[in-house]
């Protein structure tokens, strides 16, 4: 079997629905050992929302838990009750890392802060993913997968190339905005960790997941200070035009910025009369009479389909993209060569087909080992096995709604 | 003060933004980067912004290179002539890692692909990022961010209901670059323990993917592609932005239970129309939403943001401004939180940048200059780091190696 790159890194996650699971996820794809605690009784919230296998709603048949929760131990344990928070506290010593999504206040409700936490185990890496931020005036705010964009300043700035304000601002489709959140926490994580290999020094880290998505519009937040411009989701004459352009079966892309695109992209066209005005020879010419040529360029697409498009212009090195369903995705030769989608055998749903997510690393490849834990599956192998308690600890414990 | 990735050096191959913010991200916490550039071949975000055709005078006046390639050393050095490949060998044999993003196989002609670097630097971690990875059919295939996220599946699920797909632009560089940090530090991490390097082969359009895993499962399990729906969400409502007082003012408002809803319904003074029985339960609410929905703008209409979401959230309501970038950088929450600062740059004079998006105890990330110039450090890096004579680094500077 292949090396895993974070094999003997122990995790605990103490977090629900998409941020905080996909960004132990992560960890536990490339070999982290994750101990996921979930609430007795319903579990994680992504186990409430779908997709479900055949549409049938089922706590064990949620597509998106599967996909967040790939390689995880799974137990339950409510860490409110007094024997919870002992048994959470035995956990805590076992990990080097603990991730949690809980408002801040209710971490200092249950005496599970930072401070205590490192008295019990002196190197805890502990990441602590939340809305807003540890500290700050909105640090008890609540948000969801919906204001965080909005928050951030993204929405404000989506769709981009809109000819005017008059509808709202949008977020990212589906859970895009907390994934990125999840991915940015999972990337400081592993970079506290590899502080701690060196110096045994564990830290708090302070994951906000607005700050994790206003750092992708870094450049447009900045606008007003260092140019006197405001971004905004109005955007004039442009040459990467102001929408996909739509063609015979959807939507393509075609960003002819530089001159020699521009010369083949004229030439894919066949040359058209419109295209052959000196206006559009340079750059600054397409992007001042953008409107014009989009229009021009609309009316050729809609005679063509996106493939021939996609793969004619790519064959004659102009950057073009074809805007791409699920079902596309799915059944592209270049992400099936690259086994992007992997097949998964899940005791509650069978197989099912999952995305592999990462990069490729050569030696210590992605892998999948096991599916998205059943809720309590490893009750017993934590419990007995890891902190030494009894099976009749454990029916106790069950009857105490504790597990 | 403590450094995470302090000792840590990274040879910078990489252009526009996909590779180089990876690199940021990594010196934000201490890692020292050498970007490699030269005056033939230097970074196309010096010269133009590939997501809006903006285009910069001279080579030092971009913004978003000052930005986006903050934190590091730059050598001006022609790797196309083989004394200057000879001379990026012996910069990453005292370099950790390399970060290229040029298209596959550029680097292995130059005589600087992974194999090579392997046999002069064994334990080296590569990190190779392109359009779509090293591999596959379209791997020559030409993107850039807005060509990724098409390609991926995220446009066609992102946007107005009634609209078109929405291709956004460098935020999605910037999320392919934080899969590439965290592939590279998971491998840092295997180094730790084995001595091991490897090569790394992130796919842009492939991390994009990663974000909306749920939409493949859902065709996996359902044949259902998902669309559009604007700021909607499955199963929530209200769920959406609505118009606030002033100009192009919207707040975000999601509600997830009764509870919410009537925590809502109090705050904004109890209205008529919140007693419909139509409204009573969230099934009710999502089946009557588009009404919902102008009931809820007849009130934010009367506010502005800021009220509205004070009054919200002091109920336990999530809601937020859809902010814009100057209203972010006046934002009490922002400025407590110190999301932006202020450096010098030797052209453009004072910019300013938004911090690193992780606040760590032991171990701040932290933003401390913009970009350098074009050459600015050749005399340490060739002369102090690489030992080599002010005789020779002035002959390979009248050969045009070094600039």
């Amino acid at each position: 079997m292949a090396d895993k790159a974070l094999e003997g890194v122990k995790v605990l996650e103490y977090a629900s629905f998409v941020t905080g699971p996909y960004c132990s996820k992560l960890l536990a794809d490339l070999g982290a050992e994750v101990i996921k605690i979930e609430r007795p009784g319903g579990g994680d919230e992504a186990r409430c929302r779908g997709p479900f296998l055949n549409d049938i709603p089922h706590p064990e048949r949620s597509g998106l838990f599967l996909y967040l929760n790939t390689n995880k131990l799974g137990i339950t344990l409510d860490p409110e009750t007094q024997t919870g928070k002992k048994i959470f506290l035995e956990l805590l010593k076992w990990a080097d890392i603990l991730i949690e999504d809980k408002p801040p206040r209710e971490m200092e409700g249950i005496g599970l802060t930072y401070d205590k936490l490192k008295e019990i185990n002196p190197q805890l890496i502990m990441t602590s993913i939340t809305p807003f931020g540890q500290f700050g005036p909105y640090q008890d705010y609540k948000a969801y997968n919906l204001n965080i964009p909005h928050g951030a300043g993204g929405g404000y700035l989506t769709p981009g190339g809109s000819p005017n304000a008059e509808r709202e601002p949008l977020k990212g489709g589906g859970f895009f905005d907390d994934h990125i959140a999840g991915l940015s926490a999972a990337t400081v994580t592993v970079i506290a960790f590899y502080h701690r290999i060196k110096t045994g020094s564990g830290q708090h880290v302070d994951v906000s997941k607005q700050e994790a998505l206003m750092a992708l519009n870094r450049t447009e937040i900045t606008n007003y200070p260092n140019m006197d411009t405001i971004a905004t989701r109005v955007v004039g004459s442009s040459a990467l035009g102001r929408r996909p352009p739509p063609c015979q079966n959807g939507y393509v892309q075609i960003a002819a910025l530089l001159d020699w695109h521009w010369v083949s992209f004229k030439e894919f066209m066949g040359n058209p009369r419109w295209a052959q005005d000196t206006k559009f020879d340079t750059l600054d010419g397409r992007s001042e009479y953008g409107n014009e040529m989009n229009d021009n360029i609309e009316e050729w697409t809609r005679g063509h389909t996106k493939e021939e498009i996609f793969h004619g212009l790519q064959g004659r090195g102009v950057p073009t993209a074809m805007i791409c369903n699920a079902a596309e995705v799915m059944s592209s030769p270049q992400y099936e060569e690259r086994g992007f989608f992997v097949e998964v055998e899940h005791p509650e749903m069978g197989k099912v087909v999952c995305p592999r997510g990462l990069g490729i690393l050569s030696r210590t490849p992605w892998a999948l080992e096991h599916p998205a834990p059943l809720l309590g599956q490893h009750n017993r192998e934590v419990y007995t096995r890891l902190l030494g308690y009894t099976r009749e600890d454990m029916v106790r414990m069950r009857e105490a709604g504790v597990i | 003060m403590n450094s995470a990735l302090e000792g840590i050096r990274i040879a910078d191959f990489s252009q526009f933004w996909a590779g180089p913010y990876a690199v940021t991200l990594l010196t934000y916490m201490g890692a020292e980067a050498i970007k490699i550039e030269s005056t033939k071949r230097h970074d196309g975000t010096r010269d133009i912004s590939m997501t809006t055709g903006r285009r910069y005078a001279g080579l030092e006046s971009s913004l978003p290179f000052a930005e986006i390639c903050a934190n590091r050393l730059n050598v001006a050095l022609d790797i196309t002539k083989p004394k200057g490949a000879e001379l990026a060998k012996r910069i990453v044999q005292v370099s950790d890692i390399v970060v290229q993003n040029f298209t596959p196989g550029t680097m292995d002609r130059l005589g600087l692909g992974y194999e090579d670097l392997k046999e002069i630097k064994p334990d080296i971690i590569y990190l190779s990022s392109s359009a779509v990875g090293t591999t596959g059919p379209e791997r020559n295939y030409r993107g850039f961010a807005p060509l990724f996220c098409n390609q991926s599946g995220a446009s066609h699920i992102t946007g107005y209901a009634d609209g078109e797909p929405v291709t956004m632009g460098g935020k999605i560089d910037i999320l392919s670059a934080m899969t590439s940090a965290f592939a590279i530090l998971a491998a840092l991490n295997h180094r730790q323990k084995t001595g091991e390097g490897q090569h790394i082969d992130v796919s842009s359009t492939e991390s994009i993917s990663a974000l909306i895993g749920d939409v493949f499962m859902d065709y996996t399990m359902n044949a259902r592609s998902q669309t559009r729906k604007g700021n909607r969400d499955n199963i929530m409502a209200p769920h959406n932005c609505y118009r606030c007082k002033g100009e192009d003012k919207w707040i975000s408002i999601a509600i997830s239970n009764d509870d919410e809803w009537r925590a809502f319904v109090d705050a904004i003074g109890n209205p008529e129309w919140a007693k419909d029985g139509r409204l009573s339960d969230a099934y009710s609410r999502k089946a009557n939403e588009e009404e919902l929905d102008r009931l809820i703008s007849g009130w934010t209409i009367n506010h502005t943001h800021y009220e509205a979401m004070e009054i919200l959230q002091k109920a336990g309501v999530a809601a937020m401004p859809s902010f814009s970038s100057v209203e972010l950088l006046s934002d009490p929450h922002f400025k407590a939180r110190e999301r932006a600062v202020e450096l010098e740059h030797p052209v453009i004079g004072k910019i300013t940048m938004l911090t690193p998006p992780w606040k760590l105890s032991e171990t701040p990330a932290r933003v401390s200059s913009p970009a350098s110039l074009l050459g600015q450090h050749n005399s340490y890096v060739f002369g102090e780091l690489l030992g080599m004579s002010q005789e020779e680094i002035k002959a390979l500077a009248e050969e045009q190696v070094i600039y």
